[in-house]
């Protein structure tokens, strides 16, 4: 709170290159980023090993996909999904990894609703907790949890 | 095609996509669904469920590059990602309610502009701009690492910014991309931000607002599994080397031979598009 104020003190700030608010935001960054990748390399693992047991079982079937039928709904729901992989489908795991995938950059905004409030940067803290209820209305409204 | 060739194909495209995206800094989404549609058939719904995911993936995937480079700054990407992820929603909205055919003419115009900004020179570095009221009361203004030492930038218009992110989300949530382009016009021409930081803050942005709409694109059942799954693994797999090659890579013949594939890509879709071929 106290640098609020802080970039409006005219040319002089050169001076000051790394004011603490700007360091603390940048070691913010650095584990939220770190957090990302490990994220998208884990749910790009779980991919991976669907799609082993997906082409394994219909390498020679025919794909198509030039008309539209939508998903059934053992992958278009969070239940489904679930249960096509207790059932040891393939193509249930490679959505499995999608929905870790989808979960990654929310886990990143939920994340930084702590890291503002350490900062105790109110304003911050709600903007952060505004994106995520977009993001987990969007989850919730689709239909996806049912 | 039996589905092993398809897949495969499908992964060395996505490859290709992601490190030339990411080589020359225009994203590989953004050719995703057209080559998926014109090349291999694929429905436009399928093809646009499945760049959304690839979108998530790379951004994401190329985060903590980014950060170590210190030029990103959190509170604008925060504040801005309330009016991308609000547009997403709408965007993702609009996706099942308007004919493919209109998506495609849509996705055509945004190719050209995109092929067309990439063509243009980056807007000139700010300098010494006076501080906005309102981004300095958002504690927006900031510092990055130049030549000679950190650099004070001071950001400007933020209603015109905050409303343009709104568009830059709904392109994203309609057509499954991360639409770098309306971002580039929202943070480097109205915002004023230095080209770096915008480039890297929307980088983190993106995948936030791809989450917003992908919910809705899974439970709709336009994202297939056999098809998401090349995609996403080619693309990654393709951005990061991308990244990682960067540094010692000669980008700008590559960018000229990118940006006519982009601008071919966008004509073919614009043409297909009016002619309901799509």
């Amino acid at each position: 709170m106290a640098t609020a104020g802080a970039p409006s003190r005219q040319p002089s700030h050169q001076s000051h290159p790394f004011q603490p608010q700007p360091w603390r935001d940048r070691r913010l960054e650095i584990v939220l980023g770190n957090l990302l990748r490990a994220g998208v390399l884990f749910s790009a693992a779980i991919v991976l090993a669907g799609a082993c047991v997906y082409l394994y079982r219909h390498a020679h079937e025919r794909a198509n996909y030039r008309v539209f039928v939508g998903e059934p709904s053992d992958f278009r729901t969070i239940p489904g999904v679930v249960h096509s992989v207790i059932n040891g489908r393939g193509r249930g795991l490679i959505q499995l990894g999608l929905l870790f995938l989808i979960a990654t950059p929310i886990a990143r905004v939920a994340f930084s609703v702590v890291g503002f409030a350490i900062e105790r940067d109110r304003m911050y803290v709600v903007f952060t907790v505004i994106v995520l209820a977009i993001l987990l209305y969007s989850l919730l409204g689709s239909g996806l949890t049912f | 095609m039996t589905v092993l060739d398809f897949t495969a194909i499908v992964a060395v495209v996505s490859f290709a996509a992601g490190l030339l995206g990411s080589l020359t800094g225009l994203g590989g989404g953004v050719v995703l669904v057209p080559l998926l549609t014109l090349l291999f058939h694929v429905d436009i719904r399928y093809a646009i469920g499945a760049s959304l995911v690839s979108v998530i993936a790379t951004s994401s995937g190329a985060a903590a590059a980014y950060v170590k480079e210190g030029f990103s700054n959190i509170r604008i990407g925060m504040f801005l990602e309330i009016a991308t992820t609000l547009g997403a929603l709408l965007g993702a909205f609009l996706a099942t309610r308007i004919p493919t055919s209109a998506l495609a003419i849509i996705f055509g115009a945004v190719l050209l502009y995109s092929a067309y900004l990439s063509r243009k020179p980056r807007p000139s570095a700010q300098r010494n701009l006076p501080p906005d009221p309102l981004a300095t009361r958002l504690r927006m203004n900031g510092t990055f690492p130049d030549v000679d030492g950190p650099r004070c930038y001071n950001v400007q218009n933020v209603p015109s910014g905050f409303s343009l992110m709104f568009g830059a989300g709904a392109l994203s949530g309609l057509l499954g991309i991360g639409s770098g382009a309306v971002k580039v016009l929202a943070m480097d021409q109205a915002m004023r931000i230095p080209f770096k930081v915008s480039t890297t803050t929307s980088n983190f942005m993106i995948g936030v607002t791809a989450a917003a709409s992908a919910g809705v694109y899974l439970s709709r059942g336009y994202v297939d599994p056999g098809l998401a799954m090349p995609v996403m693994l080619g693309v990654l797999a393709g951005s990061l080397l991308g990244t990682r090659i960067l540094v010692k890579a000669e980008t700008k013949s590559l960018r000229l031979v990118f940006s006519l594939v982009i601008l071919v890509l966008g004509l073919q879709m614009l043409y297909n598009g009016l002619w309901g071929k799509i």
